[in-house]
């Protein structure tokens, strides 16, 4: 044991963490340099064409030094504010981490989050200024920004490229001298604890844990501690590029459990697992139940397609337990499912992957917070769709819940970034300069407001400098109303939103804008009216195609002609009919992009 | 039959609507149809030996082209090709050119028809698109090349311009029905990318036509020329019975054509080649002996959708027996579901012959792209 380091590395977006991970790997040995993909640990293409690590791994590493043998088991962490909880259970299992900080950008709202959390956990922290070799590189001014944070000493700070490999050697030299090995009980009945899980097509679900008492042994019966599920360890192994099976894993190590489980909703990440032989009295702190945060319609382009449509939602959910859904049914798009995510991110990575993995053109409607909603009659019920919304004579109140967000940016943009906060329904909270020119500015605002283009604005205005954390706060009155979309007067529900009175009119008019916008024109006129109950707020007319045929076709013309009708043909299929009126799928997302 | 097509990418000066591909710069011409001959020879194989039932000189302007200039381009075009004894010959021409001392030139070379690009009958119109003739020009080219001799003569008119009227759009197209020409082309304003025009329109100093307006300009152009005896039998062409367009016909049937010169495309039925729009590479490329061609293979789902494409805007249609010869029974079984979903007063099907109607003119674009037939539709 005195030989594991269990780590992992704290970093923002696009701050070279996976090219860093690639180099250890490579420095130990543990993959071949011909093998090295960019980006190793990333194996789901989108993973790799995003550059965020969705599903967090691990690797374990054999290193040498002053002629000891030592285990590196390396924690990999996903990057977004969207998968939090999974990010606190992968630090959970670690003794260090490496703080990796981008030299030439310093550092983000998500990495103080996740360094507050593997502080929290008491992990070894080493600061690492990635990215040495870029010409931007302002090394002086990121150490003090990392010293202020860590109360470290400057030379506690590695320099290091994960491009060129500068600082890799010193790093893993570190890594055994600073971060302490784990402590534990070998003798003490088995807690581990599960940090990760993935899906294998073959072998059902491969589950992570980290040892912290005890031993797992092959062959054993275990239990899981807070489902209550019994198992056989059909197989256990370590984690090297491929999983290499082991008769027993040891107190502090890392490794991985085959016991044909079939569904991920029963590998719960944040689970212990016990033995049955010998089974411990309570499971490791810190179990959650993963909540959805965010809710929105998942309907099939073409109606008969709703059976695989159901089939690709549950095998998506055998991989992905945070995916949560259920039947629903929609006046406009008929059968779909509403579906709860962990975050807009995750909601856009399901979309995809439906797209990519199960070829699914799906319709995904506005999606929305869960509300909670007290009748006159004193019952309070939880509001999933806009559509369940009771009867308004009937509504007592209505709240919504409560973020604690955290936003860091230039001193440039502080102004822009208030502004934007404030439309959002923000209250200041708190302001401080982390350096003199990178400020944390902390607000209190409601969820829902997040959802409507948030992300994609707080970008542009900070020139894609800001970086944003949240964390939920409770539950607070609100002033909503359920807006309608009528089209041709036939109400689309699956375009109906709650929003905050005060901003009705206004979201109102450019929702009914947006929508002559993203509608094609159809061989009739189209009326567009955003209504809240019976009354009509805001309208727009599409007028009628008259026609539909260009000039010339000679021989120049055809190849280019015949895309773009091909093109036509394509965003047609996309398109779903309500009413009389042919709706392209993007459309029923317009309201998320209203500036 | 095949057909072989020139393009002489070179102008006085740029028509405000034109998205072609030209040069005012006159100082490579010669460079450019020393290219052209070069690459003449070069593609004498891609007909594989058919014979041209027609040449075209396109453009640009072909009719800046000099008595010697033509003469080296036909020695070339002889030397390489085979060329039918009564094969349509035609040149573009515009009004400012046709002097009668050129038309006299044109009228002794091989060239038998010409395309006249007349464009509109007012000023005002001609001015907005900088075209380079004069109106009075436009009248007189017409009257001298007919004194000529020039028998096979087609104009080019424009509807749909910014400001035109209803009624002014019928004074022009009587202006030239006055002519009595075997056939003339009119088309509607487009406003493409990266012209002028487009600019103008972005900056709101031009207020394009509305479809709305274009649609009624179309019907009265095709009442008014079927009652004086033409046959609409493309979108944008009408012709006296027996005068159709040889070589713009080859197109709509997907006949193989060879083009020559910078930006100019080529068709042998499997695959489509287009030259470079430049005329320094296009002639540095041919110095080097090369073709500087980008190449598309077309699967039989692109040859299926061209043939719909293009077929569908002919006065025939298509012919759904044969397609099914041609590109098997299942994919055409697909087509004819797709028909169902259009509406009934777009098209007729009467012995597998399937045309559009009037109403169905105004969406052929439409038509054509529901009923394509793309790669991946699971059906």
């Amino acid at each position: 044991m005195k030989n594991i380091r269990n780590f992992c590395i704290i970093a923002h977006i696009d701050h070279g963490k996976s090219t860093l991970a690639d180099r250890l790997l490579q420095v130990t040995n543990t993959v071949d340099v011909r093998d090295l993909q960019a980006q190793t640990l990333d194996d789901m293409d989108l993973e790799r064409e995003r550059g965020i690590t969705i599903k967090s791994h691990a690797i374990q590493m054999d290193y040498t030094y002053k002629g000891e043998k030592y285990t590196l088991n390396l924690i990999d962490t996903p990057g977004h504010v969207d998968f939090s909880y999974e990010v606190s259970r992968a630090i959970a299992s670690c003794e260090g981490a490496l703080l990796v900080v981008d030299a030439s950008q310093g550092i983000e709202a998500q990495t103080i989050s996740n360094l507050y959390l593997a502080l929290e956990h008491d992990l070894h922290i080493i600061p690492v200024l990635n990215k040495m070799d870029l010409p931007g590189a302002n090394p002086e001014e990121v150490k003090d920004q990392i010293v202020e944070l860590l109360g470290c000493d400057i030379a506690d700070i590695l320099p290091a490229s994960g491009k060129t490999g500068f600082g890799v050697d010193v790093l893993l030299e570190q890594i055994v001298e600073r971060i302490p090995a784990p402590k534990g009980d070998p003798d003490a009945p088995l807690q581990a604890l599960i940090f990760d899980s993935v899906y294998n097509n073959y072998r059902g679900i491969v589950a992570y844990f980290r040892v912290f008492n005890g031993s797992i042994k092959s062959g054993e019966k275990v239990k899981f501690f807070n489902t209550g599920k019994e198992y056989y360890a059909e197989e256990i192994g370590i984690l090297k590029m491929k999983q290499q099976p082991r008769k027993r894993v040891e107190t502090g190590d890392v490794g991985y459990i085959i016991s044909g489980i079939k569904t991920a909703k029963e590998v719960q990440v944040g689970d212990t697992i016990t033995s049955m032989e010998r089974p411990a009295t309570e499971g490791i702190q810190g179990f959650e139940l993963v909540k959805p945060m965010v809710f929105a319609g998942i309907y099939p382009v073409d109606t008969e397609d709703y059976e695989e449509l159901r089939d690709s939602m549950d095998k998506l959910q055998l991989n992905d337990a945070s995916l949560v859904f259920e039947p629903e049914s929609s006046a406009a798009l008929g059968f779909g499912f509403r579906c709860g995510f962990l975050g807009m991110l995750h909601m856009e990575i399901i979309q995809e992957r439906l797209e990519r993995e199960f070829n699914m053109t799906v319709i995904t409607t506005v999606p929305n917070v869960s509300y909670y909603c007290t009748t006159t009659k004193g019952i309070k019920m939880t509001v999933n769709n806009p559509s369940d919304l009771p009867d308004p004579s009937t509504i007592d109140f209505i709240e919504e819940p409560y973020i604690n967000a955290q936003v860091i940016t230039k001193a440039d943009y502080i102004g822009a970034v208030i502004e934007l906060c404030m439309s959002k329904r923000g209250i200041i909270k708190n302001q401080v300069y982390l350096t003199s020119n990178r400020v944390e500015i902390t607000f209190e605002m409601p969820l829902g407001e997040i959802v409507f283009d948030f992300y994609d604005r707080l970008k542009t205005i900070s020139r894609g400098y800001a970086s944003f954390d949240y964390h939920q706060i409770g539950y607070r009155e609100s002033r909503l109303v359920r807006m309608d979309i009528r089209l041709n007067s036939e109400p689309v529900d699956a375009l109906s939103s709650l929003i905050h009175t005060d901003k009705a009119y206004e979201l109102g008019k450019k929702m009914c804008e947006k929508l002559r916008e993203l509608l094609p024109r159809q061989q009739f006129d189209i009326a567009i009216q955003a209504s809240i109950g019976a009354k009509i707020i805001a309208r727009e007319t599409i007028k009628a195609l008259r026609k539909d045929v260009t000039a010339k076709c000679y021989g120049g013309d055809i190849s280019r002609k015949r895309k773009l009708l091909e093109k036509q043909k394509k965003g047609k299929k996309r398109m779903r009919q309500v009413g009389n009126v042919e709706i392209p799928q993007n459309a029923f997302l317009a309201v998320l992009k209203l500036d | 039959m095949a057909g072989l097509y020139l393009h002489i990418p070179f102008c006085k000066q740029a028509c405000h609507y034109c998205d072609f591909h030209f040069s005012t710069l006159l100082q490579q011409r010669e460079a450019v149809l020393a290219a052209l001959v070069q690459e003449l020879e070069l593609q004498q194989g891609y007909l594989a030996g058919e014979q041209l039932s027609s040449v075209y000189f396109g453009g640009g302007t072909p009719s800046l082209l000099t008595e010697k200039e033509l003469d080296a381009l036909f020695t070339a075009i002889h030397k390489n090709f085979s060329v039918h004894p009564q094969a349509e010959i035609t040149l573009e021409a515009n009004p400012d050119d046709l002097d009668l001392y050129t038309l006299n030139v044109l009228h002794e070379s091989p060239v038998n028809r010409l395309s006249i690009g007349i464009q509109s009958f007012r000023e005002e119109d001609l001015k907005l698109m900088n075209r380079a003739h004069a109106v009075e020009q436009a009248r007189d080219c017409l009257r001298l090349a007919k004194e000529v001799g020039f028998e096979k003569l087609t104009a080019d008119l424009i509807y749909a311009m910014p400001n035109m009227s209803d009624a002014d759009w019928v004074q022009n197209l009587d202006a030239l029905l006055q002519y009595d020409l075997p056939h003339f082309s009119a088309y509607a304003l487009t406003v493409e990318a990266k012209t002028a025009l487009h600019k103008f329109v972005k900056d709101g100093k031009v207020q394009p036509a509305s479809d709305a307006d274009q649609k009624r300009q179309f019907d009265l152009l095709i009442d008014m020329a079927v009652s004086r005896g033409y046959e609409h039998y493309e979108i944008s062409n009408f012709a006296k019975p027996g005068q159709r367009a040889v070589h713009n016909s080859s197109y709509w049937k997907s006949e193989p054509y060879l083009g020559i010169g910078p930006s100019a495309h080529s068709f042998n039925g499997h695959s489509r080649q287009w030259n470079v729009s430049n005329n320094t590479k296009y002639v540095q490329a041919l110095s080097r002996g090369e073709l500087p061609a980008t190449v598309e293979q077309l699967s039989i789902f692109d040859q299926l959708n061209e043939q719909l494409l293009t077929g569908l805007r002919t006065s025939e249609g298509v012919n759904l027996a044969r397609l099914e010869q041609r590109f098997g029974p299942e994919l055409v079984a697909q087509l004819r579901a797709g028909l169902l979903d259009l509406k009934d007063d777009w098209y007729q099907l009467r012995h597998d012959q399937l045309v559009l109607t009037r109403s169905g003119k105004h969406f052929a674009d439409l038509i054509a792209s529901d009923l394509f037939i793309l790669a991946d539709d699971e059906h």
